[in-house]
């Protein structure tokens, strides 16, 4: 077998038992305790942020404040707070962005 | 399955394919570019179906790496996927092994982040037929909507074998996306807490030249002061779900 499908099938089979770990096992979760509860409630926010935030301050893998996507991420942080609006937020993000590169912001 | 409810979780990821459609357009260039075959591209998307995990094995094995080496790299970056499922599971407990597998193998991003956001406020101690009903449902229904999309975008992009054009900054959809479905998650102090810990974290790491472990890192420690915050916020002690 070629390298390539060893290491898609190996990434494959590693990725499923991630997504299946705790999902095999829950029939076994006959209730989930309190303080368990307060850790999982804090899973979406935090793995969420550990996504966005990078891709907004180091877009080309260096800290850096003063460029577009950052500008473009923050006002579309408003949109999708004020609007909760999934495409509106995704059009205004791209285009501030568009405009700010267009306008020789990079 | 509920077709109003398969329908509903569809209507909810739908808006999320801008940010999907162009990136399984690289998923299903990039390693024929790389010479790994159009072969490779759909079995990466099917098999894995993790688009930036897909990409970095694709790196690893077109540089000449093992295939060990592409796997680790892929599996680093997918390590939030544990986070998912535990956070997942509580609500699904009393589903057949079946269903559940079916959760994990649609589990994505997007398709956990809306259904969770969808089943915020409710129950896990909820077990209805009825409610277990809608979630699966909900949750197969953005899964599916998100799986077939990404699969005809790979294929899409290995056979016209050419990516979107530079000028659109589309690869921008992507954190775009993310910053949507957390935007709704902040509505209580220790959440904002573990989302500004969280992303504080993961940039220090990757400053620290940790690589992709970083996300996993910083989301743990989000986690964790999220958790110190709750426990002393009486506000959310009121309103446990």
């Amino acid at each position: 077998m070629s390298a390539t499908w060893t290491a898609i099938l190996l990434a494959g089979a590693g990725t499923f038992a991630m997504r299946a770990s705790f999902l095999a096992a829950a029939h076994r979760l006959a209730a989930v305790p309190p303080w368990v509860q307060r850790l999982l409630r804090q899973i979406p926010p935090a793995a969420l942020a550990s996504l966005v935030v990078p891709a907004l301050v180091r877009p080309d893998g260096q800290l850096s404040f003063a460029q577009p996507r950052l500008a473009a991420g923050v006002l579309a942080a408003l949109v999708a707070w004020r609007t909760r609006n999934v495409a509106l937020t995704l059009v205004v993000g791209l285009a501030a962005l568009v405009v700010a590169e267009a306008l020789g912001w990079t | 399955m509920s077709r109003t409810d398969l329908r509903a979780g569809a209507m909810a990821i739908l808006p999320m394919l801008i940010g999907v459609i162009p990136f399984g357009l690289v998923a299903g260039v990039t390693p024929v570019a790389n010479g790994l075959g159009a072969g490779a591209a759909v079995g990466f998307s099917t098999v894995v179906f993790a688009g930036a995990s897909q990409l970095a094995a694709i790196d690893v094995l077109s540089n000449g790496g093992a295939a060990i080496v592409a796997a680790l790299a892929a599996l680093t970056i997918n390590l939030r996927m544990l986070l998912y499922s535990a956070s997942i599971a509580p609500y699904l407990s009393r589903e057949t092994f079946g269903r559940r597998m079916v959760v994990a193998y649609l589990m994505t991003d997007q398709a956990y982040a809306v259904s969770i956001n969808d089943w915020a406020g409710e129950s896990t101690d909820d077990r209805r037929p009825a409610t277990l009903q809608r979630r699966f449902s909900y949750y197969v229904g953005a899964g599916l909507t998100l799986w077939t999309t990404w699969q005809a975008s790979t294929v899409a992009g290995a056979l016209l074998g050419r990516s979107v054009p530079d000028s659109v900054p589309l690869d921008f959809a992507v954190p775009l996306v993310f910053l949507v479905l957390l935007i709704p998650t902040l509505s209580h102090l220790h959440a904002v807490v573990a989302a500004a810990v969280g992303g504080i974290v993961t940039v220090i790491a990757l400053e620290l030249g940790v690589g992709p472990l970083a996300v996993m890192i910083g989301a743990l420690v989000g986690v964790a002061a999220g958790a110190v915050v709750d426990t002393t916020d009486p506000v959310e002690r009121a309103s446990l779900r």
